[in-house]
């Protein structure tokens, strides 16, 4: 898989760099100026949800090309404690940390795909966002 | 990066020009809330049309920028949020309850100046 970036979260700097370069990968991938926001968006809640949870961790950004549609993965991890009720931290309104608890399922709604796995040493956040291609 | 702070008459305006880590924000916010004070503001405009994303923190931000200038007597309105910042805010469950918005820095004086009337400021 082609164009995979890897970057450091354990600044709130990172968050803004971040979410940055998801949103230039997702032009690249031919995503509309709207679709990008969003996108870049939800990276800003994942990437500060680790912060928040685990202190540091990483987002790996690629984008993935089939014939009848491109997208982009974001595959957020950390070694941080993991998140105890993952049904529960999906919920709205949910939050654990006095913030907004609009992180995860903030995230969840703004991206076609949303996956979360958790236990004691970390957890791993995936999502993906599509869009059709027309040959 | 900081953000400049421009005094115009009895209001205060902030004009993001980048995108801003969560110090940047607290650090605006901070000086906003100090500046009312310095200069009497009524009035406050914080410009975001800059802003690459509003996301949950900076959105808790602008909402405490706004009751902390009221509690100093001074009307807080956020302009310039981008059409598609909008969508994402919405879609990601992010709302201003109680903070005024206005299209542009230009609606944002004139929403302002009618505040301003409506509770007898001399101009």
């Amino acid at each position: 898989m082609p164009d995979a970036v890897i970057c450091p979260i354990q600044a709130d700097v990172d968050v803004v760099q971040t979410r940055q370069q998801g949103r230039g990968i997702a032009a690249e991938a031919g995503f509309s100026a709207g679709d990008q926001t969003v996108i870049a968006a939800a990276i800003s809640e994942i990437a500060r949800n680790i912060l928040m949870y685990a202190k540091r961790g990483e987002i790996e950004l690629r984008s993935v090309r089939f014939p009848d549609r491109a997208g982009i993965v974001v595959i957020a991890r950390d070694n941080g404690p993991g998140i105890k009720d993952v049904q529960r931290a999906m919920q709205d309104g949910y939050s654990t940390s006095g913030g907004l608890g609009l992180g995860l399922p903030g995230a969840k709604r703004l991206m076609d795909e949303f996956d979360v796995v958790s236990n004691g040493s970390g957890t791993t956040v995936t999502m993906k966002k599509w869009r059709e291609v027309r040959s | 990066m900081e953000v400049p702070i421009l005094k115009q008459g009895t209001y205060l305006i902030a004009s993001i020009q980048s995108a801003l880590t969560d110090a940047d924000l607290s650090q605006l916010r901070e000086a906003l809330v100090a500046r009312v004070g310095k200069f009497r503001a009524r009035g406050v405009i914080v410009d975001v049309t800059a802003l690459d994303v509003m996301d949950s923190f900076a959105v808790r931000t602008l909402r405490d920028i706004t009751h902390m200038a009221r509690l100093r007597g001074a009307e807080t309105v956020i302009v310039g949020i981008q059409p598609e910042v909008a969508f994402a805010m919405v879609q990601l469950g992010l709302t201003l309850k109680g903070v005024s918005t206005a299209l542009d820095l230009e609606e944002g004086l004139a929403f302002l100046d009618a505040k301003g009337r409506e509770r007898g400021d001399r101009a």
